[in-house]
């Protein structure tokens, strides 16, 4: 059975739904308040509002269909195993059953019977890697008229919207994440707005919906935008935000409407008095925000904006989780550590703009460097995502060029468990820990090499891609009988990955 | 405590003081890739700016000795397809000069006008390893892997609305990496021209109105060329281009300068071979993509190619056969290729060697993939022998590594360009420095005190 969390304004009952079954259970309703902990019979009788006007019986509008892969349980065995649980086993085992990991160890780790054994001498295993930061399906290839479906950029605040709405399933840049290791996505909307809309979480399985794909458990995100780009946008509209103070000014003004739409729903679920709220999906959303169960994502670059978005969520009672294309991070690492704020990065991207002047490669290995920190290395884009591995190795030799003794066995977490935090399923996937999904990628060499390939990679124990097996090398719709299909070129003999 | 900052900072720079070009430096005990062949515990003597020799030999005596033992020695890379030194941050018009509106200044801009040996791009490319760059016109479609400005692209904005005033975006320059106030190696070494879906929008839409407008420019050109007189007293038709992109086309047109042709759909790239044989003009094909479909043609026709390798996405419909395979496709054919960094080798263009790396792991040789970042743009370029190989009388672009230089967890250890060693300290490592300590100073005085 699968709880889906809640992602409604007001924590009043959790959907149970039972996984894969259209059918609803019975379902615990919880109480929003010790002072409601009697029951119902405490609060007076209020008439069902009619289908789809009532957010707490709308938590979850688009369910997740996600169904695992065929599987088979099996261990790993003889691999060097980066767990991204501070560890690095040389010949260790890993042990998959019912799509969870079973057990992690050295070579003494026993082999359940009727576990399939994949030789992993001289390769590598880390968790499946995710991204989070992802615009796959939403800006998808081919990128034309018609399919640049990222950015509701007709008003600064379009929290209403959802990426998931605009995802198309059939974007050749999911199969290609998926060859570099990807098997958890964040997809967010764009950046033109200072409320971008919800971001999702996938699974990276092919699919023909949105819905196939969808983490069943993940929380939403909320897509804010700091600095230039939403007063540019609106700025040469002639419209606000046109400045960071117009910024600003948008995000409290929409968080002051939110925390007046959740009064009212708060109290009219209190005493059923008068008419009830009518539901609106933009504060709706906010209001998640407010009540923490949808996690804040927010693209600022500046150390000095950052500083004032941690201001502004304490004004209003709400937590920023995760700071993205945090280019000067390093600037204010420390508060960030101290905040529990995620810091996703880059590590070669810098002086496309301003705000990206101050970007170093530095910055993931010294926020890393904090107590409590949570260092996140991101992509933004269908080509680097292939190789957030690499990303993160030039990150840690950029690190060690400084000074700093980072080891790979945690520059790991920077793709791995801390890219999990940020999005707020590590309690469910990102390091190799008895219980967790069984989110896997077996690699050819040290993935802090640019020669390692992925051979295969698994999410939820299910094989979803194999480097030297065409049977699970998937294509998508679009791909079929396009232009060279089925072709490769040819290349000399010989040579290739280690 | 701050006397002791100071002092240390004084010592950390005498260190990194470059040496002068007249020393004799030797460079001993490495692995050393020459570009061509690999040779181990090898040594390689610079003097005068330029490499003097290099092989299995002891240093010469008074030679200054630099211990590389453990170490990889390699060529310096060159940047291709770059816009290093005309492009500073690439959101601020007035910090670049690499891309020109003027329509009656196409073909006859030249970048090396703009260049800026101070520019703060280059010693963090030169700290990738990169010491020679080919510095092109900004042009739509070209740049390789993509241009990244964040995902506040939406329809009809970045990189895919460039579009250059006419079918020319003016001339390449090719300049070294070296500290100083000259950087400028050779300017005007190529045109560049946007074809495939760029080079249509320019026409007017279709692909067919490209062809058709570069045979006319190129009519208009030669007409120029033989009736200057009558051109200079307007005894001639009037011509749709400027007098200075007419002469600045001439060499183009006689094939004395090649043209680096923008074109990734094969079915274009076979056009542009065609045309390129019509016209009796030396090509230089940029991106490529689908490159790997008719390798064979881009072989026969001995035209190089200028390629990102990592583009592997569908990410228009000229590029629908895109593979990571595509650079190894190419070399296996007989292709003369060179690899480009990404996002158009500004700011990342110490990103190329990864991408060098990449192309190996997708059946690249590892020999090839060194040739495809130092003597193939080199040769490529004309000028084979005189940078881009360890190899006597070529420049001394010397670059030491902590390990194989394609894999990201090897540093530039030191950098050598014209035989003189670089600083490398960039800006990007003075903001590192100065933040170590997580934003405060011991001293209680902000970190803006600090240096």
């Amino acid at each position: 059975m699968i709880f889906d969390r809640l992602r409604g304004p007001s924590p009043a009952v959790i959907a149970c739904v039972l996984a894969g079954a259209l059918s609803l259970s019975a379902c615990a309703t919880m109480p929003d308040s010790p002072d409601a902990a009697d029951g119902s019979d405490s609060k007076p009788e209020t008439a069902a509002l009619a289908t789809g006007l009532d957010p707490a019986s709308s938590l979850n509008p688009f369910p997740s269909t996600y169904q695992p892969l065929p599987r088979q349980n099996s261990a790993i065995v003889g691999a060097t195993v980066f767990t991204a649980a501070g560890t690095k086993i040389e010949n260790g085992v890993v042990v998959v059953t019912d799509g969870r990991i079973a057990a992690v160890g050295d070579a003494s780790t026993p082999v359940p019977g009727g576990h399939t054994v994949i030789d992993g001498r001289g390769r590598f295993v880390t968790p499946g890697i995710i991204d989070v930061h992802s615009h796959l399906g939403v800006y998808p290839s081919p990128g034309v008229q018609g399919m640049s479906d990222g950015n509701e950029a007709t008003s600064p605040n379009t929290a209403q919207v959802w990426a998931e709405h605009s995802i198309w399933p059939q974007d050749p840049g999911f199969n290609t994440a998926r060859a570099g290791g990807i098997t958890t996505l964040h997809i967010l909307p764009g950046s033109a707005n200072l409320f971008g809309g919800r971001g999702v979480t996938l699974r990276n399985i092919p699919s023909i919906t949105m819905q196939g794909m969808k983490m069943p458990d993940a929380p939403y995100g909320l897509k804010m935008a700091c600095g230039e780009n939403p007063s540019r946008v609106y700025g040469g509209r002639n419209q606000s935000p046109a400045t960071g103070m117009g910024n600003v000014a948008g995000y409290r003004a929409a968080f002051i409407a939110a925390r007046d739409y959740k009064a009212r729903w708060d109290k009219w679920r209190e005493d059923g008095e008068g008419s009830p709220p009518t539901r609106n999906l933009q504060n709706e959303t906010l209001a998640g925000v407010l009540d923490g169960s949808i996690l804040i994502q927010n693209h600022c670059y500046r150390a000095d904006e950052m500083a004032v978005m941690i201001d502004i969520a304490n004004e209003f009672g709400y937590k920023i989780r995760t700071f993205h294309h945090a280019i000067e991070a390093y600037k204010l690492a420390p508060t960030l550590a101290r905040e529990g704020i995620c810091a996703a990065m880059w590590t070669g991207w810098w002086g496309f703009k301003m705000e990206g002047l101050d970007g170093i490669e530095e910055n993931a290995a010294l926020v890393d460097a904090q107590q409590g920190s949570c260092a996140v290395i991101h992509s933004d884009d269908a080509e680097l995502t292939q190789r957030l591995n690499q990303e993160a190795a030039a990150g840690l030799a950029a690190g060690r060029r400084l000074g700093l003794n980072t080891r790979e066995e945690d520059a790991i977490d920077w793709i791995t468990i801390n890219a999990a935090r940020a999005i707020g399923i590590e309690d469910q996937t990102g390091s190799i820990e008895p219980g967790k999904r069984a989110d896997i990628v077996i690699w050819s060499a040290n993935p802090f090499s640019v020669y390692a390939r992925a051979d295969q990679v698994f999410v939820d124990g299910s094989l979803s891609y194999d480097r030297t097996n065409p049977a699970y090398q998937p294509t998508t719709d679009f791909e079929l009988g396009q232009p060279g299909f089925g072709r490769m070129p040819t290349v000399a003999a010989n040579t290739g990955a280690r | 405590m701050r006397r002791l900052i100071i002092t240390a900072a004084l010592a950390a720079f005498a260190v990194a003081a470059p040496a002068v070009a007249q020393d004799t430096v030797a460079i001993t005990g490495g692995r050393v890739l020459t570009g061509t062949s690999i040779i181990e515990n090898g040594t390689v003597v610079m003097r005068g700016g330029r490499i003097v020799s290099v092989g299995a030999g002891g240093a010469p005596a008074g030679a200054r000795i630099v211990d590389a033992t453990g170490k990889t020695v390699s060529p310096g890379f060159v940047a291709v397809d770059s816009g290093l030194g005309v492009s500073e941050v690439s959101s601020v018009g007035g910090s670049d000069d690499q891309g020109n509106s003027a329509n009656t200044i196409s073909a006859s801009f030249d970048v090396s006008y703009g260049l800026d040996p101070w520019s703060f791009t280059l010693p963090v490319a030169r700290q990738g390893g990169i010491t020679r760059a080919i510095v092109v016109p900004s042009h739509p479609g070209g740049s390789g892997g993509h241009n990244h400005a964040d995902d506040s692209d939406f329809a009809g904005v970045g990189a895919a609305g460039l579009q250059s005033p006419g079918l020319f975006a003016g001339q390449a320059s090719i300049i070294h990496l070296g500290q100083g106030t000259d950087i400028l190696v050779k300017p005007r070494v190529a045109m560049v021209a946007p074809f495939g879906e760029a080079g249509a929008g320019v026409a007017g839409g279709a692909r067919g109105a490209t062809f058709t407008l570069f045979k006319e420019s190129l009519a208009e050109v030669r007409l120029y060329a033989r009736n200057k007189a009558a051109y200079d007293r307007a005894g001639l038709r009037d011509l749709s281009l400027s007098r200075a992109d007419l002469e600045a086309l001439i060499p183009v047109a006689e094939g004395r300068m090649p043209l680096i042709v923008t074109v990734d759909r094969a079915a274009d790239i076979l056009q542009v071979l065609r045309l390129g044989q019509e016209e009796g003009v030396r090509l230089i094909l940029d991106g490529a993509a689908e490159g790997w479909l008719v390798a064979d043609q881009i072989a026969a026709a001995n035209v190089p190619v200028l390629l990102n390798p990592v583009m592997n996405l569908p990410g228009s419909f000229e590029s629908r056969a895109a593979r990571m395979e595509n650079a190894a496709g190419l070399d296996a054919a007989g292709v003369i290729i060179a690899i480009k960094g990404n996002s158009g080798s500004i700011h990342r263009a110490k990103e190329t060697r990864y991408n060098a790396g990449n192309a190996v792991s997708h059946g690249l040789s590892y020999a090839s993939a060194i040739a495809a970042i130092t003597t193939n743009p080199a040769r490529i370029f004309g000028m084979a022998g005189d940078f881009g190989a360890l190899a006597p009388g070529a420049a001394g672009d010397v670059v030491i590594w902590s390990g194989d230089p394609l894999e990201p967890l090897s540093i530039a250890t030191a950098v050598f360009v014209n035989g003189v060693e670089q600083s490398m300290e960039t800006r990007q490592t003075l903001l590192a420095r100065r933040y170590m300590t997580g934003g405060t100073q011991a001293s209680g005085m902000p970190v803006a005190y600090g240096n």
